[in-house]
């Protein structure tokens, strides 16, 4: 029967990380950005949050039964409701973790999993995004061949995530590059290889406190063991499409942040004698904006029950993020002129929501429900 | 309780078989009745009538739950509208029922009225009910109603002129219908006086003065109604006679409350018509042997696949938000932001889908020869009719800023 009111322990969930994004996120935001860092504090608290360990079962060292896409996108809403760089960097290791935990093999599941459900932070990020102007998920160009026992993995990718930090990277390579959704596969890449170069950290609009890398790979050797999956390999179009859905609820969250505060500025900043709310020409900016949230929230809802129901969902998730990434910008950008001048200096959050708005529809593989 | 998207069987019982009534009885009639304006498919009627009893509007908005009662009835009603606007609006919108001054009654009446009016509409041919409140001055200002009602001992005269009232001429002429008409029982004291009397086929003073030639929805009929000393029994004023204090204004208090119950079922009005729409450009795609690539990223998709998958995306935004208007509804919780929200994200974008499809079909679009262009134009409806996307946004406004009209206008 169609409901939309979250269970008990999904709204618990979102209590508590709005409480956390609310108290501890975004208070230190604006000097995360400035500073180009997130706090290691922040990364702590955020990680005691048990994402990860609370969506991996006993065996491999968590408390959970699996992730589940709704529940995740519940939280990842409430993240990015406190600060979207650090509410990323928190969740990277996702991508690796539920990999693993998705498509890996019970070896890889033992081998790799418990790292991601201890006390301290596990730097991971994934490799997907390459750095072509005409970058597109469905044809990774980066290749896979298999030599004798060992995988060699070549190729460029960019706007990878705490790459520099990470033990291993997740790389997303095809066996058949630019073939399509199909040939792709993952592998753990650790790092020390002298054919993995990791660049100077990254210079982009936005999202300026989350370290982000250009990864190249020439050559790379890696252990057949280190292929998700082993032969059956991972079903990549189901794992982007749950990172798909992990980018649309974080994009939820910072436009419910940027609607907030529009309505807030609309109600008390007064010119001609009355509050800028009270003419049409803003009220109803602000109104779309709250009316977009909300759409944009159902769409995520919705592929994300689909996903946990395992049907087919990937379509559903790429339009909910296609729609993220449109309805972000055009909120953003509303956050910044309601305030007029004030939206665009910054001393104020609109012009850094803006800045990482535009990230929605450049970003794939940052993180995963 | 858990999120949930999946309907109950009922519903999808429902929904599955209004589907096959739309594409086997409406689809193929479709057409004759959009160039025949004023003509209606008695024998179809009839039959919707037999098996509906009390019509689709029937319990729109009427069943309001307390708080924490499970029920899917709204919910239900929305999802069958949705099917039957698919197979054909004009023809849907004369369908018999209670309509709007059903959904009044309900939202507005004692227990004695809504067994007294509502009884008429489950009988074995069908009867219409409608609702008056637009006038030649006042559409969605509603506070500016000219149209008067006189206590004259023990009946209320009624005096004035309405307009756009759909349905008028099957609840008053070809039917013993009535209608609901808003009019003030006190000019001085704005929306606290504006009260909603029921006046039934017949009654002395009251004359259909015009019915419309509109642009979609031919087959609906739409008309001006003129009151002269029209005399009504005291009794059918709907709710109380006392005019509020100011501020606490209760007659507009039920405009809005069937209001608040009906606007999601007009978005779903819309969103079958969209529907309809959009399934016909993607058919017509695929059979030309366009593929849609749904998960390529937005930088290498064609013009086309932007265009679809946009349209398809902003139409199921507006379904989901729908539901929850309605879901709300159904679970006993105020919903009229919700609504607002609902209806105006859906009369906006199904105008937008229904002439973008017409555009990306070229010459076939815009010929008479298939349906397309007749969509598009009973698709612009929905923008207008129970309140414009643009009224629909200032209640949104108003409801996200806490401003009450005197901040907000």
């Amino acid at each position: 029967m169609v409901s939309f009111e979250p269970s008990e322990e999904q709204a618990m969930v979102k209590e508590t990380i709005a409480g956390f994004a609310n108290a501890e996120m975004e208070p230190v935001m604006r000097d995360c950005d400035e500073a180009g860092e997130v706090s290691d504090d922040l990364v702590k608290t955020g990680w005691e949050l048990e994402i990860i360990s609370s969506s991996v079962p006993e065996k491999y060292g968590g408390f959970g039964e699996g992730p589940s896409a709704l529940t995740g996108a519940i939280a990842y809403e409430e993240l990015a409701y406190g600060d979207l760089s650090t509410a990323m960097h928190i969740v990277s290791p996702t991508m690796m973790a539920y990999t693993v935990l998705l498509a890996g093999t019970d070896e890889q599941k033992e081998r790799l999993l418990p790292a991601f459900c201890g006390e301290e932070f596990k730097a991971a990020g994934a490799a997907l995004v390459e750095p072509r102007y005409s970058f597109c998920a469905s044809q990774l160009f980066a290749s896979a061949k298999r030599e004798g026992e060992e995988f060699v993995l070549s190729g460029e990718k960019c706007l990878v995530p705490l790459a520099a930090d990470s033990d291993e990277i997740l790389v997303f390579a095809s066996g058949e590059p630019g073939a399509g959704f199909a040939g792709v596969d993952a592998f753990v890449v650790p790092k020390g290889s002298l054919d993995l170069i990791i660049s100077e950290r990254e210079k982009n609009m936005g999202l300026k406190a989350l370290a982000t890398y250009e990864v190249t790979l020439k050559g790379v050797k890696v252990p057949l063991a280190n292929k998700i999956g082993a032969d059956e390999g991972v079903d990549y179009l189901n794992l982007l499409s749950r990172s798909r859905l992990a980018l649309a609820a974080l994009a939820v969250g910072m436009m419910k942040r940027a609607a907030e505060h529009s309505r807030d500025y609309a109600k008390e900043r007064v010119a001609f004698g009355e509050p800028i709310g009270s003419r049409q020409a803003i009220a109803f900016m602000v109104a779309k904006m709250f009316l977009e949230v909300d759409a944009t929230r159902m769409l995520v809802w919705e592929a994300a029950w689909k996903c946990d129901r395992g049907e087919e969902f990937a379509n559903d998730a790429a339009m909910a993020k296609n729609y993220a990434a449109c309805q972000a910008m055009e909120v953003c950008d509303g956050a910044v002129q309601v305030m007029g001048g004030h939206g665009y200096v910054r001393d104020n959050p609109p012009e850094l929501w803006f800045r990482n708005a535009r990230a929605f529809s450049t970003l794939e593989g940052i993180a995963m429900v | 309780m858990m999120i949930d998207f999946e309907l109950s069987k009922k519903t999808k019982g429902a929904q599955t078989m209004i589907r096959a009534f739309s594409e086997q009885a409406l689809r193929p009639i479709a057409r004759e009745y959009d160039e025949n304006e004023h003509e209606r498919p008695m024998d179809i009627i009839n039959m919707v009538h037999g098996f509906m009893k009390g019509g689709m509007g029937g319990g729109a908005g009427g069943e309001r739950k307390k708080k924490g009662e499970k029920s899917e009835a709204n919910l239900r009603t929305a999802v069958t509208i949705e099917e039957i606007f698919w197979g054909d609006a004009g023809i849907a919108l004369a369908f018999g029922g209670e309509g709007l001054g059903g959904a009044a009654v309900r939202a507005t009446g004692t227990p004695e009225q809504k067994e007294q009016f509502l009884t008429r509409f489950t009988g074995d041919t069908p009867v219409w009910g409608a609702m008056a409140i637009t006038e030649p001055e006042a559409g969605s200002d509603t506070a500016s109603l000219r149209t008067t009602a006189v206590k004259d001992g023990n009946e209320w005269v009624l005096n004035g002129e309405k307009i756009f009232v759909t349905s008028g001429k099957s609840a008053l002429e070809d039917s013993d219908g009535f209608v609901v008409v808003w009019a003030t029982i006190d000019p001085k004291a704005g929306r606290a006086g504006i009260k909603p009397f029921i006046v039934e086929h017949g009654a002395p003073g009251m004359e259909i003065t015009k019915i419309e030639d509109k642009m979609g929805i031919r087959c609906s009929d739409t008309v001006s109604l003129s009151f002269m000393d029209c005399r009504i029994p005291e009794e059918n004023i709907l709710g109380s006679a006392e005019v509020a204090d100011k501020g606490k204004s209760k007659g507009f208090k039920g405009v809005m409350a069937t209001f608040d119950a009906t606007r999601p079922m007009v978005a779903a009005m819309a969103i079958g018509v969209g529907r309809a729409a959009l399934e016909y450009l993607k058919k017509t795609l695929a059979d030309e042997g366009v593929v849609i690539r749904y998960g390529i990223s937005p930088n290498r998709m064609t013009a086309i696949e932007r265009d679809v998958t946009e349209m398809e995306a902003n139409l199921k935004a507006a379904r989901l938000l729908n539901w929850r208007a309605v879901w709300m509804l159904d679970t006993g919780q105020k919903n009229s932001l919700e609504a607002s929200m609902a209806k105006a994200k859906a009369g906006l974008v199904v105008t937008q889908i229904t002439q973008k499809c017409v555009e990306l079909l070229g010459p076939i679009g815009y010929s008479r020869e298939i349906l397309l262009e007749k969509w598009m134009r009973d698709a612009k409806i929905n923008d207008i009719f129970e309140g414009t996307g643009q009224i629909q946004m200032l209640i949104t406004a108003r409801n996200v800023l806490s401003f009450g009209r005197d901040k907000l206008k």
